[in-house]
């Protein structure tokens, strides 16, 4: 009995390496600390109430931003690590089977589970707020979703020490991620980790699409619509055009594996770059879904902080659509050595080559908006101009990788890598810390302190170049990606030490980025006027952090920027609001069931992993149970009292 | 009950905001597109592997027309009873919109009975999933058609019974309306499977 748990243990929990037994140590320690924290200060109740259960837009867009950073700090530590073991020719640090695990889980990380996140959270901050609304359109499904991408995040991550990572790339390839490549578990975990998140990220896209089609304040016409909000319907629209397709590919490899299926195996007629078309058709679109949200955070604080309207509000709006749309029709630049003959590639080199052309007016309207404005640099406006040329050269070293004859060079090598980073760092990244400062004050009803953002702004950017411009050199030296060590005689040394160097820059960024908050959660700067930054914007008419309710009074929108011509209306005394009535307002009550469901989604994703039937089963069962559960529940809605509004207003020290 | 959710309906138009029942159908029409595009790369997955049978059977091989038609009518004529259980709904008549959505789930029901006889057969002749990549993507496409039409018996069976308790109300009213888009839309998915895998398979 005890030698039959013992060989049980020693195959569940990931077992002989110092690394991951001080992972097993420091994980059981928090665990230990945070129930601790719970029972101790008698937090259990308030967390259950005011957060597991909530279906408020600004919280659940909270808790998406918190797992984004605590997701950043693991993805970036794999990062280091992989820099570590390339710091130096044959180092020593990493197997080469660990480094397989860690850049496949840094890749994962990073793009599931830091960017859609963290995109996410700035969604439900922001959304709402601009549109004058005072919730999304299912407010239900948006707590589900936030803990479907939460429980999917958890099963991806405890493979790390329970069962063992994944090990085939990012997106697990077959035939490598079949049942022939890699037997173990670790697929499994990817597979149900990205999938039960993935469904979440498919129902934010439903909910936030139908939030901006149907619930913006009267009088606000498409073209009056802020820029950030239209950045966040043409990457939902990506979105539910693409996420079912992920949704599909994942569900294949995964009848590949559990049930012997040959969609994508080597045998029995399968094809394995079937599945490596179906994922890029969803892989392409994917990395727009990322950046055109903050395409649209740059456009805000471009325009805010030059204190000028936005340039060629149209042509933004028609680059960010036709993004949206192009972006489909790129998908074969990924494996151009396919061998999908010459007609093929062209197609797809030349539509990667159409898509520069959205994104090259965007770089100019920002420019021109910024020309003769009065232009102040708090640190998101800061990020915004770093972005800039940063972009720029990333966009360009994709343009040169989309010429396809010159792919065949390209492909796989480190100048891909540095060009993706490049465009993912200095465009998705720079842009979400750009968000992050410039909301903060509205989520939390205090600003970020300037001195030290500034530290790490300068930290990160100079990390960044350091780390990744000499990789594009030594990409071009022939040093291709995925190798976990190389030779003295290769030359590559000096380049790689230096991008380590870089590497590790960044990693002391986001220390003082944490630093950062910690200081300004101490030495708390309050915002008590609601609009810190001189908005243009619905969202920073109202006080900081928003009211439950978000709006008291349904705003009316008469012009773009509605927020600053009413203050430039108000400043000409010529207000003309009528104070309208204060009526009781319509709110949906917390639920449980979406914290529920995802546990039971969990459960049946934990149980598929290790092919556990007696625990999937009853775990869909739950999923069942909750999604009938809420069916027959008619008591979702209140109404918030007019004297409640009047009291909470007050406090807001805003007379209504 | 009734009287809370006619009374939120009108709130919401009074607010002149947006219409929640409206709003929730609107979602729902979203949703279809990604249903939509969930069947569409499983058809292409089918089209692409059609031929790599691997030596083992081919679609003439294993279909058996008179039983698909048999599917397809029991299929169409459900989408039919749905059609008339709006109908009812439209003209307030709660006793007839429960028995035509039961008529409907009804007919579901055979149709899924039928289907997993003919799939169970063809497993019972040794024509499994692991077989070829062909009937791979056979089972995996007519099984997921198959297994939405049980989640919308399922589906309408609970709304059968909140019809039973809670009569014909805005809420109900939208829910029973969203089936019935997700049943005609399940009917015309099968009009492809029948096309793509039975009648191009046969031909």
């Amino acid at each position: 009995m005890l030698d039959n748990l013992k060989d049980f243990a020693s195959w569940f929990f990931v077992t002989g390496d110092p690394l991951i037994y001080g992972a097993d140590v420091s994980i059981v320690m928090t665990v230990i600390a945070i129930l601790f924290v719970l029972t101790f200060f008698k937090k259990w109740g308030w967390l259950w109430r005011e957060w597991l259960t909530t279906v408020d837009h600004k919280r659940v867009g909270i808790m998406y931003i918190i797992s984004a950073l605590l997701m950043l700090f693991r993805g970036g530590f794999d990062a280091l690590m992989l820099r570590t073991q390339l710091a130096y020719p044959d180092m020593k640090f990493l197997s080469p089977e660990h480094y397989n695990q860690v850049f496949t889980t840094h890749g994962t990380i990073m793009i599931l589970f830091m960017a859609m996140p963290l995109m996410f959270g700035l969604f439900n901050i922001a959304v709402p707020l601009q549109l004058g609304a005072r919730d999304v359109a299912f407010p239900f499904l948006n707590a589900l979703s936030f803990w479907l991408f939460f429980f999917g995040a958890m099963l991806f991550n405890m493979s790390f020490v329970i069962g063992g990572s994944a090990d085939a790339g990012w997106l697990s390839y077959p035939p490598l991620s079949e049942m022939t490549g890699s037997p173990g578990v670790g697929e499994d975990f990817y597979i149900w980790g990205v999938q039960i998140s993935g469904i979440g990220s498919l129902m934010t896209g439903i909910n936030f699409i139908a939030t901006i089609v149907k619930m913006r304040a009267p009088g606000m016409t498409w073209s009056k619509m802020p820029m950030f909000t239209w950045s966040v319907l043409a990457s939902c629209i990506a979105i539910i055009i693409a996420f079912p397709v992920l949704t599909v590919t994942l569900a294949l490899l995964f009848v590949d594996r559990y049930l012997g299926a040959h969609f994508f195996t080597m045998d029995g007629g399968g094809n394995s770059m079937m599945y490596v078309n179906l994922i890029w058709m969803w892989g392409h679109p994917e990395v727009y879904i990322v950046v055109l949200p903050a395409f649209g955070i740059y456009s805000e604080v471009v325009a805010t902080f030059s204190k000028k309207r936005l340039f060629g509000y149209a042509s933004m709006v028609f680059a960010m659509m036709a993004i949206s749309v192009v972006s489909y029709y790129t998908w074969l630049h990924h494996f151009f050595t396919m061998g999908s003959g010459a007609d093929v590639n062209t197609f797809f080199a030349i539509s990667t080559m159409i898509i520069a052309i959205p994104t090259g007016v965007k770089i100019f309207n920002w420019l021109f908006t910024m020309y003769r404005g009065r232009i102040s640099f708090p640190t998101p406006m800061m990020w915004t101009i770093a972005f800039i040329p940063c972009f720029v050269l990333g966009g360009m070293t994709g343009v040169m990788l989309s010429v396809a004859p010159a792919d065949f060079q390209f492909h796989n090598n480190y100048f891909l890598i540095a060009h993706f980073h490049q465009v993912l760092i200095g465009g998705v990244a720079f842009g979400y810390f750009a968000g992050l400062f410039y909301w903060w004050p509205k989520m939390f009803g205090f600003k970020l302190n300037e001195t030290i953002g500034k530290w790490a702004f300068w930290i990160w950017n100079i990390g960044f170049y350091v780390c990744f411009m000499p990789q594009y050199v030594v990409g071009l030296d022939g040093m291709t990606r995925r190798i976990s060590t190389y030779g003295w005689d290769t030359g590559w040394w000096g380049l790689n030490f230096t991008s380590t160097i870089g590497g590790f820059l960044m990693g002391l960024g986001f220390l003082f980025t944490v630093w950062q908050i910690a200081h300004s959660i101490r030495f708390m700067e309050k915002d008590t006027t609601g609009d810190p930054w001189g908005g243009r914007t619905l969202e920073w008419s109202i006080p900081s952090p928003a009211p439950i309710y978000n709006f008291a009074i349904t705003p009316v929108v008469t012009e773009r920027d509605e927020w600053w011509e009413e203050k430039q209306r108000n400043a000409a005394g010529k207000a003309s609001k009528k104070q309208q009535p204060l009526s009781p307002i319509h709110m949906p009550k917390n639920s449980a069931l979406p914290f529920i469901q995802a546990v039971c989604w969990f459960t049946a994703g934990f149980g598929l992993v290790f092919h556990w039937l007696w625990l999937a089963i009853p775990g869909l069962l739950g999923v069942a149970a909750t999604l009938l559960a809420h069916s027959f529940n008619y008591d979702t809605d209140y109404y918030i009292p007019v004297d409640e509004i009047q009291r909470t207003e007050a406090e807001a020290r805003r007379t209504v | 009950m009734t009287h809370s959710a006619n009374h939120t309906n009108e709130l919401v138009h009074e607010d002149g905001h947006h219409d929640l029942e409206e709003l929730r159908k609107f979602g729902f029409w979203l949703f279809l597109i990604t249903d939509c595009i969930l069947f569409s790369v499983l058809f292409a997955t089918f089209v692409v592997l059609r031929e790599g049978t691997a030596g083992g059977p081919g679609p003439k091989d294993i279909i058996e027309m008179p039983g698909v038609i048999a599917e397809t009518f029991i299929l169409l004529t459900s989408s039919f009873t749905s059609g008339l259980a709006v109908l009812s709904l439209n003209k307030g008549s709660r006793q007839g919109l429960i028995g035509w959505l039961a008529v409907t789930i009804l007919l579901g029901a055979c149709f899924i009975g039928l289907e997993m006889s003919e799939l169970l057969a063809l497993i019972s002749e040794g024509h499994t999933i692991r077989t070829s990549a062909f009937l791979s993507g056979f089972f995996t496409l007519v099984a997921t058609h198959g297994l939405h039409v049980s989640v919308g018996f399922f589906w309408i069976l609970a709304i059968i019974l909140q019809l039973s308790r809670h009569g014909i109300t805005p809420v109900t009213t939208r829910k029973v309306q969203i089936t019935s888009l997700y049943w005609h839309f399940l009917d015309a998915v099968w009009i492809f499977v029948f096309s793509v895998v039975y009648l191009m398979g046969v031909m």
